[in-house]
């Protein structure tokens, strides 16, 4: 038989953990709320039946304020399911509780899964199980997923509970007199109307309740088209409410209560806290993290040592792999050569594909094998938050939100990631804010680029130049950032007008990353995605460019008459027609903007060859690069169009096509002007 | 017993809720997270630009913003 598994929790409680362990899948988990932002699945097998676990996105509760909170509700409500699995967090149990007690309004077949019982021991939390699954009256397990601890136990639950073995006797909540008969009455009159698995106590509470939209799908799920008769009767109840002072907004805040007082009830008869100490730890280190005066220099000082590491640690293996690619070249000539390939088809291939496949491989794999680990190991730590904590002010002066922080470190990885992340931020005109400013953030297929340009340009190759090179890419992330909150607080006094809206923020606890664990994982899931993305568009591309170099019409290459023709646009900004070129054939990969310069160049004939970037800076002096050049393609590449795979996920996201194109248009005229009044600046001077 | 605001909490300060004046989705919000009258909180720190807050309420951390912390009425906690 095939089961239908539902895995939610509250955000941050190891949720995508659990669902790896049991799936054998490798879903990216973080430690912040708002990681899983997608619905994934996966599929595993107990006991003869064949289980499909659905990871839905964490949230607090079922009463939907974002879009998050929102596929959680409609996933329990109207999705198929034999089973869900409410991971909690053995913590901060009470809080977890809350969501639990929503959820068994819906539905009996529940299992309650306490997660990092681990942690709890180190914190001297002691719960009591047995006593937890009687109140709660459905099966408890807890269970430490990241060793894999009691997963088993967790699996035959879920099969029992799928399978009816046991008979659930979930609790409910009682709320206030009134508000228990007024829910009595409205049962009777849905009861005979309810053929679906959902709880008629439950759709009696959301009837009431004032939420429209709750209240439309709800009718559309039941098939109920004589709407009058319930209609009436929530009439009548809504009377009788307000004969007892309850106003229709205090019904809610009455429901919640009532959830949260439960909540308490149980925990504190089932949890013991036998240690203050850990919360002083913990409030220590945020005094550090996060005080007034230590915890901007702090996050500062982070970047830079995130960034020194990657490019110290790029710097070898990067030569190494680039000086294996060349000495490769030759030989692979010889091959083509030897077995009588055509010389232009050779060409094509070696020149051609080969040299830009090799170039993305040798100048940006190294970073981002070291840049995705550390970043990863920042996100396990529960630091990133504290980023968006301490920056929260200034982007509340731009009328947007603090969370937009969050976002742009993500981007820093990957920008697609980061406009997906910006799902977490509640309030729609805060959300596309930062969904259109990301790309200012340089992610990691472009500060590999930045980092070559800087090294070539301004501060040389020798050994000591490197705390330099990190001070240079700092500050071009920093005016990166400078220009996100400019542009963010443009767009909210113009096109997107509105006032800061409300927000809270959870400050996850720290926790101690698993160091192996995640280099592993954000080698293999991340670095090798978007490697292997970047490698897929380098190849053709690669070969295109080629054939653009040395197919002629009229005596001209192809490629000189499309650089020529954007010669005179590119000269006003300080670039040329090639770079331009680069960075609109770049579309699909930034990685691949630097290999389409180079072999342009190389094309057109100055020089043929080069192994080392010394050699490259010499190539492009040779072709007209001034300072100014190069300080207007390191601006160029900070700011233009997005890639093509970030247009995608803007366009999903948003679903309009009016804030992809801006999206693509913003960063791209900020780029356009910061480039021309730089060369207007340097050729004054 | 004195009322006041949560934004005028003093660091390291604990305190008890006694109502909630915010409205919209933060009130919402706010509720979910526990804060209903008679829930301890405390003033743990302040972010580096005075804003927001950072509250511990039922074992968690809670950033808030002054501006909403404004609308939320708590009185002196006695026993802590």
């Amino acid at each position: 038989m095939k089961y239908n598994i539902a895995l939610i929790g509250n955000p941050n409680v190891g949720k995508s953990t659990v669902f790896n362990a049991l799936t054998g899948m490798h879903q990216h988990t973080g430690n912040w709320p708002g990681k899983t932002v997608s619905l994934a699945s996966g599929i595993f097998e107990y006991n003869k039946n064949t289980y499909e676990m659905y990871d839905l996105p964490g949230t607090y509760s079922l009463i939907s304020h974002s879009e998050e909170e929102r596929i959680a509700r409609d996933a329990i409500m109207y999705d198929k399911h034999d089973c869900v699995v409410v991971v909690c967090d053995a913590t901060c149990l009470e809080r977890n509780l809350n969501l639990v007690l929503q959820i068994l309004e819906i539905t009996d077949d529940v299992v309650v899964c306490i997660n990092l019982l681990d942690e709890a021991k180190k914190k001297k939390i002691d719960i009591d199980f047995n006593l937890l699954e009687k109140k709660l009256g459905v099966p408890v397990v807890g269970c430490t997923a990241r060793s894999k601890k009691n997963l088993d136990k967790l699996l035959k639950k879920i099969d029992e509970v799928s399978t009816k073995k046991v008979k659930e006797t979930p609790t409910k909540i009682r709320y206030k007199r009134v508000i228990e008969e007024g829910i009595k009455e409205l049962i009777e009159v849905i009861k005979p109307l309810n053929k679906t698995k959902i709880e008629t106590r439950f759709i009696a509470i959301k009837l009431l309740d004032d939420n429209e939209e709750i209240r439309e799908d709800l009718y559309k799920f039941l098939k109920i088209k004589n709407r009058k008769k319930i209609e009436n009767m929530v009439k009548k109840i809504r009377v009788k409410l307000l004969d007892s002072d309850i106003k229709i907004d205090e019904l809610k805040d009455e429901i919640v209560k009532s959830i949260v007082l439960k909540s308490e009830e149980i925990a504190s008869s089932t949890v013991t806290f036998n240690n203050k100490d850990y919360l002083k730890r913990q409030t220590k280190l945020d005094k550090i993290l996060t005080s007034k005066l230590t915890g901007i220099p702090i996050m500062l000082l982070l970047l830079i040592v995130v960034f020194y590491i990657t490019i110290i640690g790029a710097n070898y293996p990067s030569d190494l792999l680039f000086d294996f690619f060349s000495s490769l070249e030759e030989p692979l000539i010889s091959i083509f050569n030897y077995l009588h390939f055509p010389e232009f088809l050779t060409n094509v291939i070696v020149l051609g594909a080969y040299k830009t496949l090799t170039w993305v491989v040798s100048v940006m794999l190294p970073p981002m094998a070291i840049f995705f680990p550390l970043f990863t190991i920042l996100e396990d730590s529960g630091y990133l938050p504290r980023i968006a904590f301490n920056l929260d002010k200034c982007f509340k002066k731009c009328n947007a939100c603090g969370k937009q922080a969050l976002t742009m470190c993500m981007g820093f990885g990957c920008n697609a990631v980061g406009v997906t992340g910006c799902r977490i931020i509640d309030s729609k005109r805060e959300r596309l804010i930062a969904i259109l400013t990301n790309n200012f953030v340089p992610c990691n297929g472009r500060f590999p680029t930045i980092i070559a340009i800087i090294t070539m340009f301004f501060v040389g190759f020798s050994k000591e130049a490197n705390l330099l090179k990190v001070l240079f890419l700092t500050g071009v992330i920093l005016l990166g950032i400078f220009t996100t909150l400019f542009v963010s607080n443009i767009l909210s006094r113009t096109i997107l007008k509105g006032e800061p809206s409300s927000f809270t923020l959870e400050l996850p606890p720290y926790r101690k990353p698993q160091y192996l664990k995640v280099i592993i994982r954000s080698i293999l899931d991340r670095t090798l995605r978007v490697l292997s993305r970047a490698v897929i568009v380098a190849i053709p591309t690669g070969i295109i460019i080629y054939l653009f170099a040395n197919i002629n019409i009229n005596d001209t290459s192809i490629l000189l008459h499309l650089s020529n023709f954007l010669d005179p646009f590119a000269n006003i900004i300080g670039l040329d027609g090639v770079i331009l070129l680069a960075f609109i054939l770049g579309f699909p990969a930034n990685e691949i903007v630097v290999p389409i310069i180079i072999m342009s160049y190389l094309s057109t004939g100055v020089m043929t060859d080069f192994t080392s970037l010394i050699e490259l800076k010499q190539l492009l002096v040779n072709n007209g690069w001034t300072i100014t050049t190069a300080i207007c393609t390191i601006l160029f590449s900070l700011m233009h169009w997005p890639c093509s795979t970030t247009c995608l996920t803007i366009k999903k996201e948003t679903g309009s096509l009016k804030w992809t194109m801006l999206s693509i248009l913003i960063p791209t005229v900020c780029g356009f002007t910061l480039c021309f009044i730089t060369k207007i600046l340097f050729s004054i001077f | 017993m004195i009322e006041y605001t949560l934004d005028k909490v003093k660091i390291a300060d604990t305190v008890i809720l006694k109502k909630l004046n915010n409205t919209g989705s933060i009130r919402r919000r706010l509720l979910d997270i526990g804060f209903i009258p008679g829930t301890k909180i405390e003033n743990v720190l302040t972010a580096p630009f005075k804003d927001p807050t950072l509250y511990r309420i039922r074992g968690t951390l809670i950033a808030i913003r002054n501006s909403d912390a404004k609308n939320i009425v708590v009185e002196e906690c006695y026993e802590i």
